[in-house]
């Protein structure tokens, strides 16, 4: 078996969209990304759709938070990025970009849950006052709105102004997610935001993904398949530093057209 | 002799080792508190010094200690804030920044008499502050950045960085994030830091025998206005503090009952520090509490 | 058309904060640095005059043991030598380091080894809590214990190296203790398991094994003690005596470079060679303090070296 992988570890079958049939939110073209001298991702050019949920799969050590976390320069002090991000026909690793302006626009979940040491409320208001919005009436609303959108805000409701580190993983988590889109992202980056969880507050996160859908581009990383085709629309399977498929979710999981996919997907690796 | 003989006869002697030095470090303590407490009153704490005579306080002197230390802390804790936070989070892992840490290391291990020799030439006589609380404090300042910014910049390190991605991933920029989200949940260290650090200024007496100096002339306490040079609050007025009285007591030897006044005055300034430790301690706590739930 | 797009192409709030923020802090460290500079220009300043200014002989300055600034000496220089108080110095530094290093190791091992429990609920608490005693109350009991009990039992007057080095023994004894124990925990476990396991005893283990991993630390527990010592100047100078001569043996009056400054400085008028050949010994002061500095990052680079072998 091991003899015929090495055969077929240059196959690769990236689909592109028509710009005509599908608006691109976000893409990368010719994306190289280094930890010192060490390549983490070597080919991995993708285009994610809007108001789609995308989602990167692949074996531990693929590359998948690596290129995630280039979309919005979460890296930036962290790897070298070379190549393009285009976003809004502007490159966002040039130096003319506005970074803390883009991340407002392309936000990140990650996968610990990392609420703030602050109650429920500041977690979610804090960022929003610190760009001026000081207004109760106003902070209240978002804080009500984005609570409801991580299905949340009946069971946190009365006690906002508890410390957000008294909450379970589960909620904590929601909680980021809330905070993430009060400030109303455009595309939301999702870094294996349910592995930490139980299958219960996974479902109740899954099932605020779609219903985030219809507002949001959600690119999510997941290291659990049936995650993926439960949610997504679009997969990309990722191993070595390189993406090696990229299909829509049914084709991908029915029939994948690269045999290293196919041997990830069956449980053969990873 | 065997193996077992030598593990018991080695075991004894660590005993004893560990035993005496309890004993002496005990015997410190007791001998200070028993020799000062009886000395402690409501007259000793609040009335003057006297010279020549029996009976005086140290009134003027607990005060100027207290004076100072805010000053100095409060001089101290903006600077030390800053240069830990650039230590921790802008300053890069380079040759520049390893000089940076160690030229701090070497200020912190100067001796404390040499800081107060440089505050003489330069507070006093530079800038002819002359012996006042101005000098003192800036005397303490020296004393204390080194310390107190190694103890800020610990306490930010010990911050998970998740809780800074956190902050940029919502587009907030850096200073940001570090002011209002990991120097709050550092909090608890921070305060536990500057809190020790109260409790060596407080004892220091080296670095402001020549820079507070060491006479405590009469305070008008009915006069709180800064400009008045008889107001407690004057900053250019000489300042002896508890633990510089002390030592002049002791080393000019014209104060009759030198001997008490100066157990008194050790009792006042170890318990002062005791409770300085104490309060670390409980603060820290309290506050890390506070701040994981409510 | 598309407001984002012309929102990422400007200079952002958080850009024009983090600009301001970055300069602030990076401002307040540098205004250390400025410190640690001004301290060594100005005693250095004042120092130096002594040798460029009144021609003062360094060697001479070294080596003389006739301290009267401003006086021709006996040996028809002038009486600028500064020996006595360098020995005073080395004496109760090397003195009360060797006093105190076994008694810190051994309570260090007790605390660690012997029995944590009691370590960790009365021996460190205690030793922390010293550690912030004030030197003057140090100074304060050497005067009142100290001083009486060398006179009574050794005879002269009590005051002397003997005395001071008493004082700094166990000024520095809480320090040196709870650095050692610090190093003794950095032990890994398995270190203790293996030795156990292949049936040394516990004291063969502790000096084989432990003791030995633990050298750097306890080699930079003791350095820092000593630094402590030498540049301690309350405390001692209120029990060494502060006699400028050569000590003869360990009860007679001595001096220290501490003591004679902080009893000088006052005393002399700025720009006199009285008080620049003072600000040569803090200059000495601080040469020592840089020496002990560089020790400890030495011992401190070999151990890492030893550990990554
Ligand atoms: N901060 C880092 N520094 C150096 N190498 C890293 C760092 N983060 C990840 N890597 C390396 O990059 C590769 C990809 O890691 P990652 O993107 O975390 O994979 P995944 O998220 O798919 O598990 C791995 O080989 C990993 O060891
Ligand atoms: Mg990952």
């Amino acid at each position: 078996m091991a003899d015929n992988k090495t055969m077929t570890t240059d196959q690769r079958n990236i689909m592109t969209f028509d710009p005509q049939a599908h608006e691109i939110a976000l893409s990368t073209e010719d994306l190289h990304v280094f930890y010192g001298n060490s390549e983490a991702i070597s080919e991995g050019d993708l285009q994610f759709e809007r108001y789609k949920i995308t989602a990167l799969i692949g074996p531990s050590g693929s590359g998948k938070s690596t290129y995630l976390r280039s979309l919005n320069r979460m890296n930036d002090r962290i790897a070298t990025v070379k190549g393009k991000i285009m976003y809004r026909g502007l490159d966002i690793n040039s130096n003319d970009i506005d970074v803390y302006e883009m991340r407002r626009h392309i936000g990140m979940v990650f996968q610990r849950p990392n609420p703030f040491a602050k109650s429920i409320y500041e977690n979610i208001a804090f960022a929003l006052r610190q760009r001026g919005m000081n207004k109760k009436a106003d902070l209240d609303e978002i804080v009500e709105r984005s609570l409801r959108q991580a299905a949340m805000w009946d069971q946190v409701k009365d006690d906002l102004n508890k410390s957000a580190l008294a909450l379970s993983g589960g909620q904590q988590q929601r909680l980021c997610i809330a905070r993430a889109i009060a400030i109303k992202p455009d595309i939301l980056l999702l870094d294996e935001p349910a592995s930490a969880l139980d299958p219960v507050s996974t479902s109740q996160i899954e099932d605020t993904l779609l219903e985030l859908k219809q507002n949001y581009t959600i690119i999510i990383v997941t290291h659990n398949m049936q995650q993926a085709s439960r949610i997504s629309d679009y997969t990309a399977f990722f191993n070595l530093g390189k993406a090696l498929e990229y299909a829509e979710t049914g084709d991908i999981f029915t029939n994948p057209k690269v045999d290293l996919t196919n041997d990830y997907i069956s449980g053969n690796f990873g | 002799m065997n193996a077992k003989r030598v593990d018991k006869i080695a075991t004894g002697v660590l005993y004893a080792i560990a035993a005496l030095v309890v004993i002496i470090l005990v015997a410190l303590l007791g001998y200070i508190l028993v020799q000062g407490v009886p000395e402690i009153s409501w007259h000793f704490l609040t009335s003057p010094a006297l010279s020549f005579e029996a009976g005086g306080g140290i009134g003027i002197q607990l005060f100027n200690s207290f004076y100072l230390l805010f000053l100095a802390l409060l001089i101290s804790l903006p600077i030390s804030l800053g240069a830990g936070i650039y230590l921790n989070e802008y300053a890069g892992q380079n040759t520049i920044t390893g000089l940076i840490r160690t030229t701090i290391e070497i200020l912190s291990s100067l001796p404390s008499v040499v800081v107060g020799l440089f505050g003489y030439l330069f507070f006093v006589v530079q800038f002819k502050l002359g012996f006042s609380i101005l000098s003192g404090a800036f005397a303490l300042t020296v004393f204390n950045l080194p310390i107190l910014t190694r103890s800020i910049e610990e306490a930010l390190a010990n911050i998970s960085d998740n809780q800074r991605e956190a902050g940029y991933a919502l587009g907030l920029s850096r200073w940001e994030t570090v002011t209002k989200i990991v120097v709050p949940a550092a909090l608890p260290s921070i305060i536990t830091g500057v809190v020790l650090s109260a409790g060596r200024i407080f004892g220091e007496a080296a670095a402001l025998i020549y820079t507070a100096g060491q006479s405590a002339p009469a305070l008008n306490f009915s006069d709180w206005n800064p400009f008045n040079i008889s107001s407690p609050l004057s900053p250019l007025r000489p300042a002896e503090t508890l633990a510089v009285h002390i030592w002049k007591i002791n080393s000019e030897g014209i104060m009759p009952d030198a001997k008490a006044v100066s157990a008194g005055a050790s009792a006042v300034l170890i318990i002062a520090v005791l409770l300085f430790n104490f309060l670390a301690r409980w603060l820290g706590k309290r506050l890390y509490k506070h701040l994981t739930a409510e | 058309m598309d407001k984002i797009r012309a929102s990422l192409l400007k200079k952002s709030i958080a850009t024009k904060i983090e600009r301001r923020g970055k300069i602030l802090s990076l401002s307040c460290l540098a205004l250390i640095i400025l410190v640690v500079f001004l301290i060594f220009y100005f005693v250095a300043s004042r120092g130096l005059a002594t040798f460029f200014q009144n021609h003062i002989n360094l060697w001479h300055f070294l080596s003389g043991i006739q301290w009267n600034p401003g006086t021709i000496g006996t040996n028809g220089q002038p009486a600028v030598g500064a020996l006595p108080m360098i020995v005073g110095s080395f004496l109760i530094t090397i003195f009360s380091a060797i006093v105190a290093t076994p008694f810190a190791i051994g309570t260090a091992v007790f605390m660690t080894e012997i029995s944590p429990r009691r370590g960790a609920q009365i021996l460190r608490p205690v030793t922390e809590l010293l550690v912030g005693i004030p030197s003057v109350v140090y100074g304060f009991i050497g005067l009142q214990v100290v001083v009486p009990f060398v006179r009574n039992t050794f005879g002269g007057s009590g005051y002397g190296i003997l005395s001071g080095t008493f004082v700094l023994f166990v000024m520095i004894l809480p320090t040196v203790t709870s650095m050692s124990a610090d190093a003794l925990n950095a032990v890994p476990r398995y270190y203790r398991e293996a030795s156990l396991a292949l049936g040394a005893t516990r004291w063969q283990t502790i000096y084989k094994v432990v003791l030995r991993a633990a050298i750097p630390g306890m080699l930079t527990a003791i350095v820092f003690g000593m630094a402590r010592a030498f540049g301690e100047a309350l405390a001692v100078q209120m029990v060494i005596g502060n006699a400028t001569l050569l000590p003869h043996n360990l009860v007679s009056p001595a001096s220290t470079l501490t003591s004679i400054l902080t009893m000088g400085i006052g005393n002399t008028v700025m720009g006199s060679l009285q008080n620049n050949a003072l600000w040569s010994l803090a200059m000495i002061l601080l040469l020592m303090s840089l020496l002990f500095n560089l020790i400890i990052r030495y011992i401190g680079r070999k151990g890492k070296l030893n550990h990554e072998r």
